[in-house]
Formats: C-alpha cells, sequence, structure tokens
C-alpha cells in the first residue's frame, strides 16, 4: 500500500499521450501549489477579512465542540453523582449556551464568506473576459474558445470552492494538529515520537502526490476544456453536420475526447486512492503500535493508565485532521491548476496603446507603405502573405481591393483597424501612423463590414448602432435605408427586436445588410467593406449599391470586391496579388491593361472572345 | 438594371421563426429521476460492491477506539500477570484494521470513481448525441451557448456530487444508523426520545431543500446565460474588437455575470441557514435529553455511566451534520442541473427517425448505354405546404417533380421560399402537410445515414470544424482516402489553395478556420460535397464569396460532376443558371415560372427581367 503511487515514467506517458495543439501552452510544467495559489491574493485580498473570521469562526466552532465532553464531565462529577437538580441548571445552561454558539459559528464561518466570494468569483471571470476581449485576435486563432470558456466556467468554480471551504479548514486542521502534538508529547515523549514517525515518509508521500496529482489534474482541465471545444464546434456546425449526417462522425470524435478525459480522471482517482491510503493508513499503523509499546509501559508500571488513555484519545482525534489532508491536498491542487490556467490568459500581454490622441493630419486618405504581414505561425521559408504593398487611397476616394481567393485581401483590410498586426511597413491614415493611434480612438474612426456578418444578442437597433454610439433615429433610420433594411420594420417589435444568438435568426441576406448599416451609420470617416454584398439578391444589390454611393461619396473607403456590380462603386481599383498592389486605376483601364484583372471580372467567359486567357491551374492562386 | 428597380418596401421578405419565448422547455415530471435511473441502473453490482467494501470500512475504522479499551481492560492486566497473549492479540487486530481500512479505502475509491466516471461519460454522451439528433429549428430557437452550458457547466455540478457527495452520504448513512441502534441499546426511553429529533431535522432539510432548488434552478439559467454571452463575445472577437464593444460588453455580462456569482452565493447562503439552524436544533435537543436523562438518573431507573456514554454518543449522531449540508447542497446543485439535462433530452426531435424504415430502391446501376451513368434520383413534392409553428405560411401548397438526373436552379428575390424548399427536400424540417418522395419513397421513411447518402445540401455558411483541411473535406465521407480527398479538391478548384496552406492538406485550421476567406472556405464546402457523392445535391447559395473565376472553376466541376445527378440550385447570381436543365422563378412562397432557362430568357416574364439584370451587372 505504501509504495504503489504512480511513477514518474507514467506521467511522462501520460503526457505524451495528451498532444494538445489547442490549448497552446506545454502543461507538463511543474510549479508549487503554494506558489501557484499565492497568486490568488489580488483577488483574496478583498476577502481576507473575511477569511480570517471564517477560519477564526471554525477554531471557535472547534474549541467549543471540544469543551462539550469537559462541561459534561462536571455535570456528571458534580450535581448529577449528588442528585442535585438545583445545582444542575447552571453547568446545563452552559451546555446549551455552548450549543447555541456553536451552531452560530457554524453559521457565521459560512455566513461571512457566501456573499465576498461570489463576489470574487464574479470579479475574477470579469477579468478574464475583460482581458480576452482586449487580446489580440492572432490569441483567439491559437486558443480554442472551449479552453476559454472551461476557464470561465469550471476553472472559476474550483477556485472558489477552495477558498470557501478547503482553504478554511487546511489552517484550522493544521493548528490543530500542531496544538495535538503538542500535547503528545507532554503527554508522554516516546509515544509521541511513535507516532511522529510516520510524518516523515507521509510528508514525502504527498509532495510526490502533489507533483503528480497537479499534472494530471492540469491534464483533466485541459481535456474539459478541448471537449468544450468540441460542443461547441458541434453545435454551431449543426447545419454541415446534419447537411452530411455526419453527426455518428462528431459523436465518435467527442466520445474519443471524453474516453480520454474519463482516463485521466480515473488517473487522478488512482492517484487520490493511493494518497488516501497512505494518510488513513500511516498514522494508523503507528497508533498500533504505540498502543503496544504504551501498554509494555505500562505493565511495567513506566506509564499510568489514565496517561495511556489520555495520550491515545489525543492520538484518535488528531485522526480527522491528518485524514482530511488527503481531500483537502487535492482542492488545492486543483485550485491551483484552476489558477495557473487563470493566469496564463492573463499573463498575455495586451497590445499597448499610444496614450494620447494625436490629432489626424490634413486630409490624404489611407496610405499603405511597405506594408508586410505574415501569420505568426507561418512556418519559415513560406513567402510572408503581404510582401510590400504600396498603396494610396485618396481622401473621399473609394478604392475596390481585387485578387484571387486566398490573396490577402481581407487580411490587409483587418491591418486597418489593427485586429492584426502589420509586420512591417507602415499605414497611416490622413498622414498619421495607426499605431499612434490608441485603438479605441482608430476603431471609432474606420468603420468595416465584415465578410461574415456577426450579429450579436441585441436589438437591431444596438447592434446597428454599435458603429456609432451616439448615433440619433434618424441616422439610424438613413443607415437601415442605405442597406436596404426594410424588412426590419416588418420585424415582431421593429427596431426593439432582438437578434443575435438569443433572438430571431435572420438569414443570411438579411444579416449582411445589418452588418452593412452597421459600418456606414454615423458617417464614419474611413470605411472598410468586405465584399458587403455577396449574400443579395441581384435586385437587392443594385438597390444598396445605388444607396451606398451616396455613402461612398463623403468617406474614403477600401471595398474588397469579387465582382464586377461591386467594384462599380468604387473610382479606382486595385489589384492584390503575390503579395503586392499589382495595378492601380479605374475598371476600365484594368480591364484593358492587365490581364490578370480581366480573368478576376470576367473568369473566362464569352465576354473574351478569344477564349480562356489563362491555363486553368492559373484560375485559383 | 435600373428597370427592375421597385421600391424595396414591396420585397416581401421571408421572416424567421419567433425565438422560444420562454427560455426553458418543459421538463417532463419524473424525468430527472427517470434518468438518474436509467444512469445508474447498469452500475447496480458495482455500486452494491462499493457499499459492502465502504460497510467494512467503517467497521474497521471504527472498531479501533473499541480495540483500545480492551487492550486497557484486558491487555494490560493480563500483561501485568506475565500473559503478553491478549495484548499481542489485540495489538495485532489494531494492525490488522489499521491496514485493513486504507486498503479497503483505496477500494472504494477506485470503484466509485469507475462508477461516476461511467456515468459522466454516458451522460455526455447522450447529451451530445441527442443534441446533435435534435432537429434545426430546435437549434435556432435554443440557442448554441445554452446546449454548451449543459453538456459543461450543468456536468460540472452533477461530477461534484458523484465524486464528493455520495461517498459522505454513505458514512453519514452508516453512523447514524451505528449510533442510532447504540442509543436505543443503551436506553431505549432515552433512545427514543433522541430519534424523536430526527422529525425538526428532517423538517429543517425540507425547507432548506425547497428553497435552495428554487435558488439552484435560478443559478443553472442565469449560468447558461453567461455561457452564451461568454460564447457569443469568443466567437464574434473580430466585429467585438473593430466596434469596440469591450467596454459595453464589461457591463453587459457584469450584469449575466454577477447573476450566476449572486445566485451561488444565494445557495452558500442557504446552506449557512440549513447548517446553523439543524445545528441549533440537534444541540438544544441534546441538553434536553441531558435534563431527561438527569431526572432519570435521581429517580434511580438509569446509570450514571450509561447518561454519560449516552450523550456522548448523542451528540456523534448528530455530527455528521455538517457533512450532510455539504451533500445536500452539491445534490441540490446537482439535481437542478439534472432537471435541465433531463429537459433537453426528454425534448423529441421534430424531425424524427421513422419508425418503420423503409430503404430507396437500389441505385439505377449499370444503366452506361449513354457516355453518363445516371446516379440521380426523382424527387416528388406532393401537395407540400410549410408554415411555421406561428401558423405563418412560408409555401403554400405546391407539386414539383424532379425526374432522375435534372439539374433544377431556383431563382427568385430574398425570402422568396427558395431556402424553405430546399431545407424541405434536405429533411431539415418536415412538411406541414403533404409529402416529399425520394425515387417514391416518403423522406419520412427514410432513416438519416440512408437519406443522407442520399440527399447532401451545400449551404452558404461554411463552417470549418478544427482539425486538418483534409479531415474538413473528409467530413463528406468519412473512409474516403487521402487520393480521393485531393480529387475532390482539384475537382472544384480548391487544389491550389490548400496545398499553398503551410501544411497543405494537413494544415490544422484551428479554431473555425479565420485564417481561411470564406472564398476558400465555400470551397472547401463543395469539395466536401463532391467527396459525399450524393445522387441528390442541393446548393444554397453555395457560391456567395466565390469571386468570378472561382465560381467559373466550380461551374465547370459542376457540370461534370452534376452529370446524371439530381440537383437543385439556389443562387443569386444568375451565371448558375447556364448549368441548369430547368429553372424555377419562385416568389411569396409559389412557383410562378418553370421551364428550360433558354425558353424563359427568351420569355417576357419575370426571369427574363431578372437575367437581363444580371447581364448588365457584369463587367
Amino acid at each position: 500500500m505504501t509504495a504503489s503511487l504512480p511513477t514518474l515514467t507514467a506521467m511522462a506517458e501520460n503526457r505524451q499521450d495528451a498532444p494538445n495543439p489547442s490549448t497552446g501552452d506545454p502543461t507538463g510544467r511543474r510549479r508549487s501549489t503554494v506558489r501557484s495559489l499565492l497568486r490568488l491574493w489580488p483577488y483574496a485580498r478583498a476577502v481576507r477579512g473575511r477569511l480570517a473570521v471564517s477560519a477564526t469562526a471554525a477554531t471557535l466552532a472547534m474549541l467549543s465542540t471540544l469543551a462539550v465532553p469537559v462541561v459534561l464531565g462536571r455535570i456528571v462529577d458534580g450535581p448529577l453523582a449528588r442528585h442535585d437538580l438545583a445545582a444542575l441548571w447552571p453547568p446545563v445552561g452552559l451546555l446549551l449556551l455552548l450549543g447555541l454558539v456553536e451552531s452560530a459559528l457554524f453559521y457565521t464561518r459560512r455566513v461571512v464568506l457566501a456573499r465576498p466570494l461570489g463576489r470574487l468569483e464574479a470579479a475574477m471571470r470579469a477579468d478574464l473576459y475583460a482581458k480576452l476581449q482586449r487580446l489580440p485576435v492572432s490569441f483567439h486563432d491559437r486558443w480554442g474558445s472551449g479552453q476559454m470558456l472551461s476557464r470561465a466556467t469550471t476553472d472559476m468554480n474550483a477556485m472558489r470552492l477552495f477558498l470557501a471551504f478547503p482553504l478554511v479548514f487546511l489552517i484550522v486542521n493544521s493548528v490543530t494538529f500542531l496544538a495535538g502534538i503538542v500535547l503528545m508529547f507532554t503527554q508522554e515523549w516516546r509515544l509521541a515520537l511513535i507516532v511522529l514517525l510516520p510524518c516523515v515518509p507521509l510528508v514525502v508521500l504527498t509532495r510526490r502526490f502533489e507533483s503528480d496529482y497537479s499534472v494530471t489534474a492540469r491534464l483533466a482541465q485541459d481535456q474539459n476544456g478541448d471537449l468544450a471545444t468540441v460542443v461547441e464546434e458541434s453545435v454551431l456546425g449543426i447545419r454541415i453536420l446534419k447537411a452530411f449526417g455526419r453527426h455518428r462522425t462528431m459523436a465518435e470524435h467527442f466520445r474519443e475526447q471524453s474516453h480520454r478525459l474519463r482516463r485521466t480522471e480515473l488517473r487522478k482517482a488512482h492517484q487520490l486512492a493511493n494518497l488516501w491510503a497512505v494518510i488513513v493508513g500511516l498514522p494508523e499503523i503507528a497508533l498500533g503500535c504505540a498502543l503496544a509499546v504504551g501498554a509494555y509501559l505500562v505493565a511495567h508500571d513506566e506509564l499510568s493508565a489514565g496517561t495511556l488513555v489520555a495520550f491515545l484519545s489525543t492520538a484518535l482525534a488528531l485522526r480527522w485532521p491528518v485524514e482530511s489532508l488527503g481531500w483537502l491536498l487535492a482542492y488545492a491542487n486543483e485550485a491551483a491548476t484552476a489558477t495557473d490556467r487563470f493566469f496564463e490568459v492573463m499573463d498575455e500581454p495586451e497590445p499597448e496603446d499610444p496614450g494620447s490622441a494625436h490629432a489626424l493630419g490634413a486630409p490624404d486618405g489611407i496610405r499603405f507603405s511597405g506594408v508586410r504581414f505574415r501569420y505568426p505561425d507561418a512556418p519559415d521559408g513560406t513567402p510572408d502573405l503581404l510582401a510590400g504593398i504600396d498603396l494610396h487611397v485618396r481622401s473621399g476616394e473609394t478604392m475596390a481591393l481585387v485578387g484571387a481567393t486566398g490573396s490577402g485581401k481581407t487580411t490587409l483590410t483587418a491591418l486597418l483597424p489593427r485586429l492584426y498586426e502589420a509586420t512591417g511597413g507602415r499605414i497611416t491614415l490622413d498622414g498619421r501612423d495607426i499605431t499612434e493611434l490608441p485603438r479605441e480612438r482608430l476603431r471609432e474612426l474606420v468603420a468595416v463590414a465584415f465578410e461574415e456578418p456577426t450579429l450579436f444578442s441585441a436589438t437591431v437597433r444596438e447592434n446597428v448602432l454599435m458603429g456609432a454610439p451616439g448615433a440619433d433615429d434618424r441616422q439610424l433610420a438613413s443607415a437601415l435605408a442605405t442597406a436596404q433594411a426594410g424588412f426590419v420594420e416588418k420585424l415582431p417589435a421593429g427596431v426593439e427586436t432582438q437578434v443575435g444568438e438569443q433572438g430571431l435568426s435572420l438569414s443570411g441576406g438579411q444579416r449582411q445588410r445589418l452588418a452593412l448599416a452597421r459600418a456606414v451609420v454615423g458617417s464614419p470617416p474611413f470605411l472598410v467593406l468586405d465584399d458587403p454584398l455577396s449574400a443579395l439578391d441581384v435586385h437587392t444589390e443594385a438597390l444598396v449599391e445605388r444607396a451606398l454611393r451616396e455613402v461612398l461619396g463623403s468617406t474614403t473607403a477600401l471595398v474588397v470586391a469579387h465582382r464586377p456590380s461591386t467594384v462599380l462603386l468604387a473610382d479606382r481599383v486595385a489589384v492584390l496579388a503575390d503579395g503586392r498592389i499589382e495595378a492601380v486605376g479605374t475598371h476600365q483601364e484594368l480591364l484593358r491593361d492587365c490581364p490578370h484583372y480581366r480573368e478576376l471580372m470576367s473568369g473566362e467567359a464569352a465576354l473574351v472572345p478569344e477564349g480562356p486567357l489563362v491555363p486553368e491551374e492559373g484560375v485559383v492562386r | 438594371m435600373t428597370t427592375t428597380a421597385e421600391p424595396a418596401e414591396s420585397v416581401e421578405e421571408e421572416l424567421p421563426p419567433p425565438p422560444a419565448d420562454d427560455e426553458d422547455i418543459p421538463v417532463p415530471p419524473g424525468a430527472p429521476r427517470a434518468l438518474l435511473r436509467s444512469l445508474l441502473g447498469p452500475h447496480r453490482a458495482r455500486i452494491a460492491v462499493a457499499m459492502v467494501v465502504i460497510l467494512v470500512q467503517q467497521a474497521a475504522l471504527q472498531s479501533g477506539p473499541l480495540l483500545v479499551a480492551v487492550a486497557m481492560d484486558r491487555g494490560i492486566p493480563a500483561l501485568r500477570a506475565h500473559d503478553s497473549g491478549p495484548l499481542v492479540a489485540v495489538v495485532a487486530g489494531y494492525l490488522f484494521c489499521a491496514l485493513l481500512s486504507p486498503l479497503l479505502q483505496w477500494a472504494f475509491i477506485k470503484i466509485s470513481a469507475r462508477v461516476n466516471q461511467d456515468v459522466l461519460l454516458e451522460l455526455r454522451g447522450r447529451i451530445f448525441r441527442h443534441a446533435q439528433r435534435l432537429s434545426l429549428d430546435f437549434h435556432e430557437r435554443y440557442t448554441s451557448g445554452r446546449i454548451i452550458s449543459r453538456a459543461t457547466s450543468d456536468i460540472d455540478a452533477l461530477r461534484e456530487l458523484l465524486s464528493e457527495g455520495l461517498q459522505e452520504l454513505l458514512t453519514v448513512f452508516l453512523s447514524v444508523c451505528y449510533i442510532s441502534v447504540l442509543l436505543v441499546v443503551l436506553d431505549w426511553r432515552l433512545g427514543l426520545a433522541s430519534l424523536v429529533c430526527f422529525l425538526p431535522l428532517a423538517l429543517v432539510a425540507h425547507s432548506f431543500r425547497t428553497r435552495s432548488r428554487r435558488v439552484y434552478r435560478r443559478s443553472r439559467t442565469a449560468a447558461a446565460s453567461m455561457i452564451v454571452r461568454f460564447t457569443e463575445t469568443m466567437n464574434g472577437i473580430r466585429p467585438v474588437q473593430a466596434f469596440r464593444r469591450e467596454k459595453a460588453n464589461d457591463a453587459a455580462f457584469a450584469v449575466v455575470n454577477l447573476r450566476s456569482s449572486g445566485a451561488n452565493a444565494e445557495g452558500f447562503l442557504e446552506l449557512a441557514r440549513y447548517v446553523g439552524l439543524s445545528r441549533a436544533t440537534a444541540n438544544v435537543w441534546t441538553t434536553g435529553i441531558l435534563l431527561l436523562g438527569a431526572y432519570l438518573v435521581t429517580e434511580d431507573s438509569l446509570e450514571l455511566g450509561v447518561l454519560t456514554a449516552f450523550v456522548l454518543y448523542l451528540r456523534r449522531l448528530f455530527d455528521p451534520i455538517d457533512q450532510l449540508a455539504m451533500f445536500l447542497n452539491s445534490y441540490q446543485a446537482a439535481a437542478a442541473a439534472l432537471e435541465k439535462i433531463a429537459g433537453l433530452l426528454a425534448h423529441e426531435p421534430t424531425v424524427a427517425e421513422p419508425a418503420e424504415p423503409r430503404e430507396l430502391p437500389p441505385p439505377p446501376r449499370a444503366e452506361a448505354s449513354g457516355r453518363v451513368t445516371l446516379k440521380g434520383r426523382e424527387v416528388s413534392f406532393e401537395r407540400t405546404r410549410f408554415a411555421y409553428r406561428t401558423g405563418k405560411e412560408v409555401l403554400p401548397p405546391f407539386d414539383l417533380l424532379i425526374p432522375a438526373g435534372q439539374t433544377v436552379a431556383v431563382v427568385g428575390a430574398t425570402g422568396a421560399g427558395k431556402s424553405t424548399l430546399a431545407k424541405l427536400l434536405a429533411r431539415f424540417y418536415d412538411p406541414t402537410d403533404g409529402r416529399i418522395r425520394l425515387d417514391g419513397v416518403d423522406l419520412r421513411d427514410l432513416t438519416t445515414p440512408e437519406l443522407r447518402r442520399a440527399v447532401v445540401m451545400v449551404t452558404q455558411e461554411s463552417f470549418l470544424f478544427s482539425g486538418t483541411v483534409a479531415e474538413n473535406i473528409a467530413i463528406g465521407r468519412p473512409g474516403a482516402t487521402r487520393a480521393e480527398i485531393e480529387q475532390a479538391a482539384r475537382d472544384i478548384g480548391a487544389y491550389e489553395f490548400v496545398a499553398a496552406l503551410p501544411d497543405g492538406f494537413d494544415t490544422d485550421v484551428r479554431k473555425r478556420g479565420g485564417r481561411i476567406s470564406a472564398g476558400q472556405r465555400q470551397l472547401v464546402a463543395f469539395a466536401r460535397a463532391l467527396l459525399a457523392d450524393p445522387a441528390v445535391l442541393i446548393l444554397d447559395e453555395a457560391t456567395s464569396s466565390l469571386d468570378v473565376p472561382g465560381e467559373q472553376a466550380v461551374q465547370r466541376a459542376m457540370r461534370t460532376v452534376l452529370a446524371g445527378r439530381t440537383a437543385v440550385i439556389i443562387a443569386h447570381r444568375l451565371s448558375t443558371v447556364e448549368i441548369a436543365d430547368r429553372v424555377l422563378v419562385m416568389d411569396r412562397g409559389r412557383i410562378v415560372e418553370d421551364g428550360s432557362p433558354q425558353r424563359l430568357i427568351d420569355g417576357s416574364g419575370r426571369f427574363a427581367t431578372l437575367h437581363r439584370a444580371w447581364r448588365d451587372s457584369l463587367v
């Protein structure tokens, strides 16, 4: 029973069988539980008073529990032995009082912590959420969303539970344990030594347990996060899974993952069982030895029977504080790994912002100079996705951006509001480098309509006014009119209708029009539209284009376009190819001079009478 | 193109069904209990073994003090008389118990962990499979975040109960039984009087349960709405940042976050009240028993020693109140979670599996008389009508026959009912009246695998699952070889861009493929559909994000791919029409024009107008 703790090799294996790309962090690193938990201090500080009160209440409750037998003894030895009922009242009154005090302490211990811990949990979760919102998009690309969710729920819970109960008892029980040991030494030091002897292996083994268990606990938490990711994807991609009847494949995938989690949980239980066995067994064996030696000493009159009884009662009373160590440690460990996971996110550097907003310069439009970009995880040796973009969108001009699928158009537009950071070169708005602007200000200046229109759980009004919080009803109405979102009026509550995840699920075309309205509301000085009309039918598209033209007249805009109809919104067109701007000109000029553009706009259609200009491989770059 | 311009107001848009007014679906009475039974049932034997193990373990543990007493009373006097036998025997007995008890504890943890984990595994699997089985209309109402919270945070609540609660309950139960018997044996009058205390204690526990059930229901709901908000933000991080939603979101999240943690605190407070109150009850009662005992002692009908022992044991009888509270607490949380889960599991998909499935007739193989093998199947809509649950009619009754192998393009304004038609054919919904047959077999009589082998739909949403590009394509046909996957990509014109990705087909698309453009994702979706090799292919706006060359590559591929297959293509871009054998024009749920593309183009109907507008929109 003593030596069956899992070996290090087993742990190494366990780390190998969980190659975990989505967690993005090598999980094997061992940290001390205490050091991890100490990081909770900034949050726990707020409740330190309450924690102290709770621990005091727990200690006092324990003391009053211990005092009860003493009072009982008095009653039995005194009034009862004398059959003196009248003298019975004071000690019985005391007993009643003790009982009431004890229950009040039990109540207090919990009550003082309930709301503060709730607030602490909320504060940590709010910080996590706020942090995640401000971390760059590239961070979110790296991490499965389920991993974040499990940090915000399961992990938070583990930390709160630890502070609510095990922490207090870890303290109280340690104090009790120390007091008990002192007491035992004063009673009979030789026996105390025997009882203390197993403490040495106990300490060694618990340390070992701790480091092993924290690895497994961490693994389980990560796997829990991965499982959450699978669940999330299976729900978000439900249409595809249904369309292909692939729910079984997904279920198989889920089964594998959940089996993996089950194995880890069982390994956790195995480690815990080992620890328990040691923690329960060793002291008992020592106690047995103490009993034998003690009895021998008593028999040889080196010890009084009363002392032995007292000693053994003390030792038995310490059983609970020692045994409780098993699960207290397990709690502490899980809380520590949860803390690690929490701070992994919190420690991510937040992108820095220049403190004060510089005013923009004279109208100059958008200027890309030598802008380069590569994704952080792009393998070495591959060319940069954007390899020196030079482009000037003049003030008030609408520039269409055209390029083959995957040429980096969307990426280029994402650099403007700094959703991604350019890895080289600079981008200026009216002469001001965008890195000199606080993000908040920059994103106020640049409004974006994404290729994939995302609506949030809010009313139509809120969703549209996200683009310009200060805008009034008239501006809202005009933005909706520009986007031809007349359907809004027919919604159950008009612009006050809830849409998004927790509201009406609108069609792709309807979402796209609302996203467009969101971009144009409040007439932003710079506008980025990423293929804004893709989901619209020809008829609506024509109407939107007509209305949009007016809006574009008064802003500087970059419009990603896939089709001639969208290109016609622009004054000039830039062709993106091989990471560079290949050509800039009006639609007509480019049609005439740029074969690549001609191909992008018309393919090999009959409009080019000579037939296909390029061999088939060239169609998609 | 201006010729077609009408006022926007006249466009009758298709409005989605309203979301569920109540966020919770009703839970049939008894469902949570039945669910628990069905989960624990298969583990009956193991649970029994675990109970026996813990029973013996408790006995071994409790025998400690008893053996000490024997050592004092018998062992020491015997040793004084130079007989070490009794003491040796007692010490041996003690050591035996000292070894047995941890061993049994070890065994108990192992056995119960296995039961717990198997139960959780089963439940997770059930939730997952059920969520997948539920129809789309349900998913559109229930929101993904809530399903996610069922499978994550609700499971967590159960996990807590199973891993910590059950052992506590067992030991509490055992020690209460043990001490109760002991008390009655010691003195039956006092014993019975003591046991009466369980009445007020039960009352306190009952009121705690009722109150905390409410609190925990609220807590589960609050946790779910917190999760909904959280996932929504993380999944839409780009617009969140671009539109500076951070602060507004912080505020909105604070509301649900505080509600959730507030409900948790509320539960904790209920627990504190329960513990305090029941402790007080027990302590007052103990004092009362002491008084009664004292009276009996003065009456000489009770020995003093018995009273002492009695009162000491009485305290131990009530000791487990604290543990019981912990158990009740996790039990309430778990019960609330189980209720939510049971509700989800009890919800039957509106698109149900057939009770008596039929099979499709064998595909007309080897009819390779011409160059083309006929792979398609005949589709017929018969008096098909579709209305939302609210009664709003989307498609009035109609008949439509699509012969095997025909490619049909469906055009019409947004909201004309094109997508609904496609979804009915893909059996995402069932028609309200009438039916749809595939080679004469009602869709409702087909099992899901059979149906999906025959009918595949590519939608405009091109969601990518985490995993490699190859895996994403292979969703079309899980058993496909790498060569087949690459061929499908090549056929649709997606090969080049995939090959150019960092790891080619093995590139991990990561979280929802944020780095792969919408157009590329649509190509992947197409490749997926090609690989599936269905008899009937439905394309719903599947080319909306492609650029012109991309679309043309797809069209080219389609010409070969669709040959012999039945296909229904919905597109805003009329370029699709060029590969269609037949065009349907829909308006407000009705098919208003039907004919070959050439005939319709040459005519003077809506399609001719639309087509002209579209030609104008090209270069």
